[in-house]
């Protein structure tokens, strides 16, 4: 019993858009990544001998997982409408942050504030975006000078070494049923993000203010508390990754987080989350991170110059947003 | 040197198939507008008047059919080939450069230069050239944002003819213009027309069709109905041929106005708020208000100030005697007042999300535990209430975008009835909406005022609010200016009271 609205007349047709072609548009839309992962992981498959293998594989994943998190928790933001760019700089902040506590307060203490850092950035960025209006792309990008030049005076400037504090590396390289904590927690993450942004009311919301903020305000919706929320969760997840890395090399620097906020993004929109905001899914999210890595792991298993690298994500980036752009204009 | 018009332009458009998927939308129509004529095209939505005044724009190709302009043949691949051959399109969103003056819009794009540089006395002469001859009077240097709508549709009109035009087509140019505007538009119709060049007008406003056009074409489900003289149809005629059986009447019958005893529901004092200076308004259980007005009286703002959504500086608002928070609007829904908002596009749909989303955004809270929202409770109160607006759609999980402008309506309905609202407001709730979906609207209306709802509609078309109302209220300047209620709601009543200065001390806001 699908069709539960009666249907007294024929379907209307409107105007110069046929109902039908902008359905199957935007369902194809919507498993769009598939189809390519799908794609260049069956490519990969045959080409490459040692890529199937478990430890490639597992590999990949304990590789990509601050990107991983970063990227499915930025998809909420984006879909609000909104952009993050300061996650770099907080992935670094929240970093450092830890790596400098953790020789004088244990680990428990410098994760409370590592977390504490990315959530009260994460603040920031929410009440700076929405209760002084500033637009997010300028307010973020201003707020990753700040959190970078904070994290910089916290390291002076230094490369902090956590030789004494080899405990730390536990957080993310232990492992647990033959599988990395750094991919579990990733996993974790994942579905915690998937959930909130597709089962929850707060989820909800997030896609009705990116789709339209003015309807979903009328409709009752707080906006302001429900962008706050995007990105203390972004910020949360900024702060993860960083103590992942951290974790992972058993250093920290204040620099590090540099390109990373453009790799998240471009996870994003390969997935196929709207930059205009409204659409998109965490598990999209994911498909489009691991896309770009598939890309870079076949590239180092095939032995081709990594130059090639960068201009092909370059391409794979331009074809996502023209794809995204030619489906709204089909609307 | 302004560019001569193509005069004595007729259209004429023969055998034209469209078809979209699997939808005929077009299925043998053939259409001729004769020079010097208005010629308008009815039918409710969906009926084919956009797809086949595309084709005629070289918007949309036809899959068979002739274009023939001025006698050739045609084939147009782009509205510019359109335009070369005299045949222009104001579309219904207007596509001006707001920052930029009068005459640099009708110019844009074909700038007179010297040197390479704008030469602005060839600009002011050739706007003026063209200006005075179709009879235009705008003040060439003011920037088009200033302007109000229906002199910024007369510059889209002065861009169209200054390229050339002379059959041009217009898509509901009225549907979003006040009444003052709305006749500004018809005198500058009327004038283009006896200075020889025609228009075709895609309208649902049927009196408007009737008052101005030479001939009308109605179609319905892509075909041709018939081609008739104004003069020989009326709007149950026209009606009758665009539904295919006749519409009873209009409005659907009123129950009876609540006894002076019906409890008052909604309960407004003092209400000060941006655009409104101090209104008392009151609505009874069962009572069906209409307000009344010109564009700009504040009867949108004060239905913002009545759901939270301006910054109310004073007053009390109090539903079934319970004072409301009107800071917020989530806090006067939680009050009981629901709203189907003036701008569908702007502020009622997300048009990405599904049909059954949009339904029950305003009410999820309802629908969810520990935040979490109960799918399946969703989808049965949804479906019910979808059912019951009569919103038509290929499934609940279509997006909204893939529905009619009178399904959206219904569906904004269906979400305001969700929140188990008191107080019902309906702002210009058929703007846009086909003749079909405008009778469904006016009796979901008059159910919920027959289920005790006190509703609350306001509305620029006087017929609707004079057919719906037990009570009217004008407003003007910000403030109520008249009541009219049982045989006393007549359109001169309301026309006066929207027009009379009754305002004394202007300026004098508190």
């Amino acid at each position: 019993m699908s069709n539960v609205v009666e249907h007294d007349t024929p379907p209307a047709t409107h105007g110069g858009n046929a109902p039908a072609g902008r359905l199957s548009a935007i369902r194809w839309r919507s498993a769009g990544i598939i189809v390519p992962f799908g794609a260049l992981f069956l490519l990969l498959s045959v080409t490459s001998r040692p890529f199937l293998s478990t430890t490639n594989l597992l590999n990949i994943l304990d590789q990509q997982a601050s990107i991983v998190i970063m990227a499915a928790a930025g998809t909420l933001v984006l879909v609000s409408g909104a952009i993050d760019l300061s996650v770099g700089a907080t992935y670094a902040l929240a970093g450092v942050v830890a790596a400098q506590l953790v020789p004088h307060t244990g680990i428990p203490v410098a994760l409370a504030a590592a977390v504490l850092v990315g959530l009260l950035v994460g603040l920031v960025n929410g009440v700076v975006t929405t209760y002084f209006r500033i637009n997010a792309l300028i307010a973020t990008l201003a707020m990753s000078f700040i959190i970078s030049g904070l994290a910089n005076l916290v390291t002076d400037g230094n490369l902090l070494i956590l030789t004494d504090s080899p405990d730390f590396a536990n957080i993310a390289r232990s492992a647990f049923l033959g599988v990395r904590s750094s991919i579990w927690i990733t996993l974790l993450c994942v579905v915690a993000f998937g959930i909130l942004l597709s089962r929850t009311r707060t989820g909800r919301y997030l896609y009705a203010v990116g789709g339209n903020a003015e309807a979903a305000r009328l409709s009752g919706v707080r906006l302001n508390r429900v962008r706050v929320a995007a990105f203390m969760v972004s910020g949360l997840a900024a702060a993860v990754g960083g103590v992942i890395d951290v974790s992972r090399v058993l250093s920290a620097q204040s620099t590090s987080g540099a390109t990373l906020t453009f790799t998240v993004l471009a996870g994003m929109v390969v997935g196929g989350t709207s930059i205009m905001g409204g659409e998109g899914a965490v598990w999209r999210t994911t498909i489009g991170v691991l896309f770009i890595a598939l890309v870079g792991n076949g590239f180092d298993l095939l032995g081709v110059n990594p130059l090639y690298q960068q201009i092909t994500l370059g391409i794979i980036l331009l074809l996502a947003v023209g794809l995204d752009a030619w489906s709204r204009s089909r609307r | 040197m302004a560019v001569e018009s193509v005069r004595d332009l007729q259209v004429e458009l023969l055998g034209i198939r469209k078809h979209f998927g699997g939808a005929q939308a077009l299925d043998d129509v053939s259409l001729r507008v004769a020079a010097g004529t208005v010629h308008a095209l009815v039918g409710e939505n969906g009926a084919g008047k956009s797809t086949l005044s595309k084709v005629c724009a070289g918007v949309i190709s036809p899959d068979s059919g002739v274009v023939r302009a001025g006698g050739e043949d045609v084939v147009f691949r782009s509205p510019r080939d359109a335009l070369a051959r005299g045949i222009a399109t104001i579309a219904q969103e207007l596509a001006l450069v707001p920052g930029l003056t009068v005459e640099q819009n009708v110019f844009l794009g074909a700038e007179p230069r010297r040197g390479g540089l704008l030469d602005r006395k060839a600009l002011r002469r050739r706007y003026d050239e063209l200006a005075e001859h179709v009879g235009f009077d705008l003040v060439p240097d003011s920037p088009v944002s200033s302007l109000r709508t229906a002199d910024q549709q007369k510059v889209e009109i002065l861009r169209a003819l200054s390229s050339g035009a002379s059959l041009i087509i217009m898509d509901e140019p009225t549907a979003a213009l006040s009444r003052e505007d709305t006749e500004l538009l018809h005198d500058t119709i009327r004038l283009l027309v006896s200075g020889g060049r025609s228009v075709l007008l895609v309208s649902h406003f049927l009196s408007e069709v009737l008052e101005l056009s030479d001939e009308v074409t109605i179609l319905r489900d892509g075909r041709l109905v018939r081609t008739s003289a104004a003069a020989d149809e009326s709007e149950a005629s026209l009606i009758d041929g665009m539904l295919g059986r006749s519409l009873d009447s209009v409005f659907p019958g009123l129950p009876p106005a609540p006894a002076e005893s019906a409890s008052i529901v909604l309960s407004a004092v003092g209400v000060h708020a941006p655009g409104v200076r101090g209104v008392d308004i009151t609505v009874r259980a069962g009572e069906i208000v209409g307000l009344a007005g010109l564009v700009g009286a504040g009867r949108s703002e004060l239905v913002m100030a009545l759901v939270g959504a301006s910054r109310v500086r004073s007053g009390e608002v109090t539903i079934d005697g319970e004072p409301v928070d009107v800071r917020a609007p989530s806090e006067a829904m939680r009050s009981g007042i629901a709203l189907v908002p003036e701008s569908r596009k702007e502020q009622g749909v997300v048009p990405l999300r599904s049909v059954e989303e949009n339904a029950t955004l305003a009410s999820l809270a309802t629908f969810s535990r520990a935040g979490f929202v109960d799918r399946r409770q969703e989808r049965a109160a949804a479906g019910a209430v979808l059912e019951s607006t009569r919103v038509r759609a290929a499934s609940p999980r279509a997006p909204m975008s893939s529905l009619s402008g009178g399904n959206q309506q219904k569906v904004l309905f269906a979400r305001a009835l969700l929140c188990g609202p008191r107080l019902l407001i309906a702002d210009e709730p058929t703007r846009g909406v086909d003749v079909g979906s405008r009778r469904a609207i006016y009796d979901l209306l008059v159910e919920q005022a027959r289920a005790g709802l006190a509703v609350l509609v306001v509305s620029s078309d006087i017929e609707e609010v004079i057919g719906l109302s037990h009570r009217v209220l004008v407003m003007r300047g910000g403030r109520v200016t008249g009541e009219l209620t049982g045989a006393d709601i007549t359109d001169e009543n309301i026309l006066t009271a929207a027009f009379l200065d009754t305002d004394t001390n202007k300026g004098a806001d508190s």
